[in-house]
């Protein structure tokens, strides 16, 4: 990029909530489905309904709220946005215009090692719209297009950062934070993949130095961080060649074309947004009691950075291995549980993110859908602990316990796996072993310190690696050193 | 404030409504009735009285988390203009 300018992004990101029920009405929010299942006459917008709110939906929006250090207000309403457009039958979007559930909040964001704090102008509930399946290859070469209306009125909320962020990397760090809060509140599943977060880009440039914002551009719905990363570095390079060669941005929505890599004017100047926003006259007023909004803060849940906090003053984790555990809430919580019986959290760590982690991978599994229980786990660290295996038959049973959820103390005992720490055994092992090996005895002898290695190898290779290695190697010295 | 031949247009366009020129005319004149009731009704003194934002004085009408059952997929479909197997037809927007 050209480094006369300075790029300025501000980011809407579209949440579904993991409720039960629509928004508005009874229908599932399930994914997927036969088209056109999941609806009724609420979300179908049929004449005469009367849309109901789900309180499920105002409690995950506080508790949002409170986990992304906002305000939240005791009065607030829903709106009309009105629009045209066939992903939504009734021509308006029930939203939230001028009195959003919370406002004012921010996140901190880590790039390069530098925290920055990224504003958040507000989070709004609304309804989710339709799905249309073009039947051309791209929106604008197809004739008709099908419409699902199963996803109208999954509840969402929509987060609107200040155009705070300053490069695509800074918009990945943000929707990373995000996503994770959001994870461990448990208020939404955030797969990009399924369309549970998306997000909108609002992207311009300016000269460095200069006080007003460039005319900006909005990029729709990129659902996953590299097509995020990607439309906003098209965008910047774009609009950059356009003043460049003397033009002027248009304000614009456009689409972000992932096959090509590109991203497409939609709507043009004259059709700009014009929403005529008014109050929903079928939803009374939500008034929220400070009681209410502070019970819900009570039970928010220990939030990454405080956690990640806590691991690095209390356990004295590295950053290093703080960040990998805090990045996913099953993990952490499955490092906490682990924690309460073993006393060693760089031994817990070097595990999971080891031995156990590379298993997982290997197996196609994550944390989360392996088998091993927190139980078995810890079982397996007080095994080594306790020195009854070495690090090398451990890493013999962790695929056994991935495989078929077995306990460690099992398998241990099926495959004869304990380690051999009874001196007299290892003795008469390294008898044998120096017998055989009447050079590698010599060389020690004559200063090759090195050809020790060569005989524990072998001492551990006649006992099938079951030998405790310390003892091994103590043992051995004193033979030769006599 | 009033309203010009031009709003009349655009709000129209808003609405996707086609409006000829007698039209226009008769409801630009209407809407500027209604926006000089409006002015009438500013003249009130309303300091005391807190916006309002629903005609009704009730608030918090929620309802609970459970899932109910929709709708058959041919009553869904009943009344599409067009329909392509399971979903609606319609004509490509963009």
């Amino acid at each position: 990029m050209n480094n006369k300018y300075e790029v300025v992004i501000g980011l809407e990101v579209h949440v579904e909530l993991k409720t039960a029920t629509k928004i508005f009405c009874g229908c599932k929010t399930t994914f997927g489905g036969d088209p056109n299942t999941h609806v009724c006459p609420i979300c179908l917008g049929l004449p005469g309904v009367l849309p109901v709110v789900n309180e499920k939906v105002v409690e995950y929006g506080v508790r949002t709220g409170l986990a992304i250090n906002a305000k939240v207000p005791n009065y607030s309403k829903f709106d009309r946005k009105n629009y045209y457009y066939p992903d939504l039958t009734k021509n308006f979007q029930t939203s939230q215009f001028d009195l959003p559930i919370c406002e004012n909040g921010y996140l901190d964001i880590e790039v390069d090692g530098v925290v920055k704090r990224i504003g958040i102008t507000r989070a709004h509930m609304e309804e989710d719209a339709g799905k249309l399946v073009h039947s051309g290859k791209t929106i604008s070469s197809s004739n008709s297009s099908n419409v699902d209306y199963n996803r109208v009125g999954v509840p969402l909320l929509e987060i609107v950062s200040e155009p705070d962020i300053r490069s695509s990397e800074e918009a990945k760090a943000y929707v990373e934070a995000l996503k994770m809060i959001l994870t461990y509140i448990d208020v939404s599943d955030c797969k990009m993949e399924e369309g549970s977060i998306r997000a909108d880009a609002n992207v311009s440039i300016r000269l460095i130095g200069a006080k007003e914002f460039g005319t900006r551009t909005e990029t729709k719905n990129l659902n996953s961080l590299k097509a995020l990363q990607k439309a906003i570095e098209y965008e910047v390079e774009r609009q950059t060649e356009v003043i460049e060669d003397g033009g002027v941005i248009e304000q614009e929505t456009r689409t972000w074309d992932d096959e090509q890599g590109i991203t497409l004017s939609m709507r043009s100047k004259a059709d700009a947004h014009d929403y005529r926003y008014f109050p929903e006259p079928d939803l009374p007023p939500i008034i929220l009691t400070d009681e209410y909004i502070d019970n819900i803060r009570r039970l928010l849940p220990e939030l990454p950075e405080a956690r990640k906090k806590r691991l690095i003053e209390m356990d004295s984790l590295s950053v290093y291995d703080a960040n990998l555990v805090i990045a996913e809430k099953f993990l952490a919580d499955f490092y906490d549980e682990v924690r309460k019986s073993i006393d060693d959290p760089k031994l817990i760590v070097n595990y999971l993110m080891g031995d156990y982690y590379r298993e997982l991978v290997a197996v196609g599994l994550d944390f989360s859908s392996s088998p091993v229980s927190t139980k078995d786990f810890s079982e397996l660290l007080k095994l080594l602990q306790e020195k009854t295996i070495s690090g090398k038959i451990a890493k013999e049973i962790i695929p056994l316990m991935v495989k078929d959820g077995k306990s460690p103390k099992v398998i241990v005992e099926e495959k004869g796996l304990v380690q051999i720490s009874d001196t007299g055994a290892i003795e008469a092992i390294i008898a044998e072993v120096v017998a055989a090996n009447p050079k590698a005895v010599d060389d020690y002898k004559n200063g090759k310190g090195n050809s020790i290695g060569f005989l524990v190898g072998q001492v551990m290779k006649a006992s099938k690696g079951k030998a405790n290695p310390g003892i091994v190697n103590e043992l051995l010295k004193s033979v030769l050193d006599k | 404030m009033s309203i010009t031949k031009k709003d009349i247009i655009h709000v129209a366009d808003l609405a996707r409504l086609g409006l000829n020129d007698e039209e226009t005319i008769k409801y630009e004149k209407e809407l500027n009735d209604v926006l000089n009731f409006m002015e009438k009704l500013n003249e009130l003194n309303t300091d005391d009285v807190e916006p309002t934002s629903h005609v009704l004085d009730i608030h918090n009408v929620f309802r609970s988390d459970v899932v109910e059952d929709s709708l058959d997929v041919e009553d869904v479909l009943a009344n599409a203009p067009d329909r392509d197997e399971d979903y609606f037809k319609v004509p490509s927007i963009l």
